[in-house]
């Protein structure tokens, strides 16, 4: 019996995620800055998001709009009147060394997520509580130098990058979800999925979970099975894709199983995933209540949306992530196992665009789900960070379909796009990857690969015509694939009057 | 003394539109008196020579092409220094921002720089503006112009200073809980505290954000009204700034009546363990409005007795966090071996660059605000400011303006406070309930205590953006007082020497 399935045998796992969404909003929460993403160190800043003495906030009003459709897409509770709070710690990422958040007064709270995910039953929903959406700001980026683990420990120096202080980040608490059983890695992976998706459907955040727009902390415990009280949770960090998700809390429910089926207890603490290994380690200890003094921000009015702005909101909402995905399932002719892995890979939006484009629908599905998401898998990235455009499959595609590309030559476009060499046109003028079904540049390759085989040359004149294949093999051998296969042998054919 | 630093800002304002006198001039003069006798009053912390220089001869060469300029344009200031000026030092009175140079401009400064004021220099103050004596300045203490060997009152005692001893016809200061008033009381000077958020704080190095206010000083109420003119307007960079249009200060310290009005006296800031002087001046002034027309009563404030311990939880929490950021990793001091880690050096820096009272009220502030301590201590403290509010809101249905002594006592002794925090602290008394409330409250010299022949102030307060109405009483109250002595309070200053 695996480790895995011993451990959901005897223990029933609570889980637990806190979600940091960036939010693409052209300035940053509280101050005018740019907020693009690997601009030059420190050139995104003012005096505001550097914390300069005497500097002062105004909060971003699209940053609060989209906090509230996030909590209305989320089902949750609006309040009426919500305020910032100081959390007050040092650090120096920090450069007011407390963050601007919220406390107990949140934009949004109670609200909820349904995901599904497949059991052995079939399909089955579960219901992910949502405790709060609140609003805060982003802190600077820290880079250890000098020392072997990039960690701050053994460090020579630190250097700190502003450009992301002040950023708007949104985190979503769900609230904690039992009865998941063996399916825990499966529901938060799922859960994160959904939300991702919700999030780019509402065109508030880039949600790229590899630049760090979409964080993700997982909380989980164990519970003897049997028992009402839950155990000691640990919280997991730096878990940066959604593979990762899965990973972590499985990793983390094998090793808590181990810890109690030694006698030992769970301690509180904070544990870091290593993408490496696929387990989490240990870090800093929660035991001591943390003291961040949390206070009523004095330097921001208080937030009172009014309801009519809020069912103003409410009304221009997209549809939700599950209804679109089965509209667009039936549109496209995608049987639900096919949309569901569309969905996860994170390619709904890309295909969608490059139907938009002029593509077969299956073709899309083909090169997105097949060798795109090979290749992002390979990179461990979203497939959106792939440098190749949906206009560029749709193009290939129409090639492919025109027969002026073999599915062979088309992967080498993309091979080539992907490197930066231009678009598909581009590519194939540069590298000469066009189908060759010309005669007189054939002729002299199946001339050659006729005397190669001479056997096979005989059996076709004799009239065994599927010998043909070994010769059609050879030319397109010898044109590095590029021939049009079909008129290859024709012309074989015609050569060895058969 | 030249006879161009005895003139008013308005006065001075006069002879530079008219041309008969240039701003270079003017300039030039103040300058000469304040390197002649700053070191005895020890109100600058930086002079900046040519800075002001440049910007007098900007003015002047801007009216020689007949450029509309504002009315105070070439007219002489001093600035305190917790408010940026751009490349210019701004020390907060701490060691700890000892050498920075901001890279911006406050609002404040902004807006002087518009109306072509001149900023001779930054002045002196209690460490990020915590004290009432200028005493807990990292640098030096400032005396009194009327005398060396008092406080000028705190934390804007430089620029308190500045203004009664000529050296500057207008100053800037800032008040948190007192911190403009009680310096223009102790010596003989208006300075007022607009409603908060009627002055951008945009550029204020925060001390207790919820209750900082920049305000003007002058040695009359019209100078101070002008001035707060140009300082105060929304500011978008202040999301706690109010988008109101600006009272007009300006018409109301001209008008000098006070006929019909209704004044409420505060029964609570009176009495026992206040100085009789300073009483009498105040009961003098009681009469005097009333002999102006003026309905004058008693007006209760049950929750002001609270104002103190409720002020001295707020403000140091919300310090706490504000002070945070010096820490040593972007600007100003850091104290660094090369050899401690980040949390060392935060440490380190901070154990050196601040001042005992700012510990100490770091750590008021911490403790307050500590989860187990919070709802006791800081939650409390909101809860009363709201009910000190709540009388005031309550006293306006019945006055149209409230008044009580600025301050217990006139200025006493350097040194004599400086071990014993709550006799400090309780210099603010009577301050402490409009700062709590947000509203604006000015003060004006109303004599000198019988005692020690030391000035006295007048607190006038009025309802949230009605900073209209103090400034009619203050105007109304100096005209009376003028024509009584046949000149200001302050031109019965002892001459602190020089070409006089
Ligand atoms: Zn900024």
């Amino acid at each position: 019996m695996s480790s895995y399935s011993d451990a959901i045998n005897k223990y029933d796992p609570v889980l637990g995620l806190e979600t940091h969404v960036e939010l693409s909003t052209k300035s940053k929460m509280f101050c005018g800055c740019a907020t693009d993403f690997g601009a030059e160190p420190n050139t995104q800043t003012c005096p505001t998001c550097l914390g300069l003495p005497g500097s002062l906030p105004v909060a971003n009003k699209i940053g609060i709009e989209s906090t509230i459709r996030i909590g209305l897409a989320l089902n949750c509770t609006i309040a009426t009147y919500s305020r910032f709070a100081r959390k007050n710690y040092f650090y120096p990422d920090m450069p007011k060394d407390f963050q601007t958040s919220q406390y107990d007064e949140p934009l949004c709270s109670n609200g909820y997520l349904d995901v599904l995910v497949d059991t052995e039953e079939g399909s089955k929903n579960f219901r992910v509580e949502i405790e709060r959406v609140h609003l805060e700001e982003d802190t600077g980026k820290l880079t250890h130098a000098g020392g072997a683990t990039g960690r701050i420990h053994g460090a020579n120096y630190s250097l700190v990058d502003y450009n992301r202080a002040g950023i708007a980040l949104v985190e979503i608490v769900t609230k904690p979800v039992p009865d998941t059983g063996e399916y825990a890695p499966l529901v938060a992976k799922a859960y994160v999925t959904e939300l991702r998706d919700l999030l780019r459907g509402l065109g508030v955040s880039d949600v790229r979970m590899e630049e760090g727009s979409l964080r993700c902390d997982v909380n989980l415990s164990l519970t003897p099975k049997g028992s009402k009280t839950w155990g000691t949770r640990t919280e997991t960090k730096n878990v940066n894709s959604l593979r990762s998700v899965e990973r972590a809390i499985k990793s983390e429910i094998e090793r808590q199983a181990i810890e109690l089926n030694n006698g030992n207890t769970i301690k509180q603490e904070t544990r870091h995933f290593q993408e490496d290994t696929g387990t989490t380690r240990s870090g800093r200890s929660k035991e001591v209540a943390e003291e961040y003094r949390y206070f009523p921000e004095p330097d921001l009015v208080p937030i009172a949306p009014d309801s009519k702005w809020i069912e103003e909101l409410r009304s221009q909402l997209p549809e939700q992530p599950s209804i679109g995905r089965a509209r667009l399932a039936k549109e496209w002719g995608f049987t639900d196992l096919e949309m569901r892995d569309v969905a996860t890979l994170g390619a709904v939006d890309l295909i969608a665009e490059t139907i938009s484009f002029g593509a077969s629908p299956s073709a899309a599905r083909k090169w997105w789900a097949g060798e795109l998401a090979r290749k992002a898998s390979e990179d461990g990235v979203d497939l959106t960070v792939l440098k190749i455009s949906a206009k560029d499959i749709a193009r290939i595609d129409v090639l492919v379909t025109e027969g002026k590309l073999t599915d062979k030559l088309a992967r080498q476009v993309i091979e080539a796009i992907l490197i930066g060499e231009g678009n598909p046109d581009e590519v194939i003028a540069k590298r000469n990857l066009a189908v060759v079904s010309d005669d007189s540049a054939l002729l002299p390759a199946i001339k050659e690969a006729i005397e190669a085989n001479p056997e096979a040359a005989a059996k076709i004149k004799e009239g065994k015509v599927q010998v043909v294949g070994v010769i059609v093999g050879a030319v397109m051998k010898k044109t590095g694939g590029s021939a049009d296969a079909a008129k290859v042998r024709e012309l074989v054919l015609k050569t060895l009057g058969s | 003394m030249s006879d161009l630093t005895k003139l008013s800002a308005f006065e001075l304002s006069q002879q530079l539109q008219a041309g008969s006198v240039s701003a270079e001039e003017v300039t030039n003069a103040h300058l000469d008196r304040i390197e002649e006798l700053d070191k005895k009053v020890q109100s600058f912390l930086h002079i900046d020579k040519t800075g002001a220089l440049k910007q007098a001869k900007e003015v002047d060469s801007k009216r020689k092409e007949k450029q509309k300029l504002s009315k105070l344009a070439g007219v002489p200031l001093a600035l305190k220094d917790v408010l940026t000026q751009k490349d210019v030092p701004t020390t907060c009175g701490s060691k700890i921002l000892e050498g920075w140079l901001p890279p911006y401009d406050s609002t404040v400064v902004k807006n002087l720089k518009n109306a072509g004021i001149v900023i001779l220099g930054k002045t002196n103050m209690d460490e990020f503006a915590m004290g009432s004596s200028t005493e807990n300045s990292a640098y030096f203490s400032t005396k009194n112009p009327w005398d060396l060997t008092k406080i000028p009152g705190g934390s804007s005692g430089g620029s308190s200073a500045a203004v009664s001893a000529f050296f500057a016809p207008l100053s800037i200061g800032t008040d948190t809980g007192g911190s403009i008033r009680q310096p223009a009381a102790v010596t003989g000077i208006v300075g007022a505290k607009p409603t908060y958020g009627g002055v951008s704080r945009y550029g204020l190095v925060a001390f207790a954000s919820s209750l900082d206010q920049a305000g003007p000083f002058a040695r009359t109420v019209l100078d101070c009204a002008m001035l707060h003119e140009v300082m105060a307007g929304h500011d978008p960079k202040d999301s706690t700034s109010i988008n109101q249009r600006v009272p007009d200060v300006v018409a109301a310290a001209q008008m000098q009546d006070v006929k019909g009005m209704k004044i409420g006296y505060i029964k609570e800031l009176n009495g026992k363990g206040w100085q009789p002087g300073v009483i009498n001046r105040f009961n003098e002034s009681i009469e005097l409005l009333k002999s102006m027309g003026a309905e004058v009563k008693e007006i209760s404030l049950p929750h002001s007795i609270y104002a103190l311990a409720t002020y001295y939880l707020i403000a140091p929490s919300e310090a706490s966090s504000n002070l945070a950021r010096f820490d040593g990793m972007r600007y100003g001091l850091r104290v660094d071996d090369g050899n401690s880690s980040a949390e060392e050096v935060m440490n380190k820096t901070r154990e050196k660059g601040f001042g005992k009272e700012v510990k100490r009220r770091i750590m008021i502030g911490t403790y307050a605000l500590s989860s187990g301590y919070y709802d006791a201590y800081y939650a409390q403290a909101q809860k009363v400011r709201a009910l000190i509010a709540q009388d005031l809101t309550d006293a306006f249905k019945e006055v149209d303006v409230l008044i009580s002594p600025t301050s217990p006592t006139t200025a006493w002794g350097l040194g004599e406070r400086v071990n014993d925090p709550m006799a400090m602290y309780l210099a603010d008394l009577a301050t402490l309930p409009p700062s709590l409330a947000g509203i604006p409250a000015m003060s004006v010299p109303i004599g000198l205590a019988d005692e020690d022949k030391l000035p006295v102030g007048l607190q006038i307060i009025a309802p949230f953006m009605q900073d209209d109405r103090m400034y009619r009483v203050g105007g109304a109250v100096e005209a009376s007082l003028k024509s009584k002595w046949n000149g200001l309070l302050i031109d019965q200053i002892p001459t602190l020497g020089g070409a006089s």
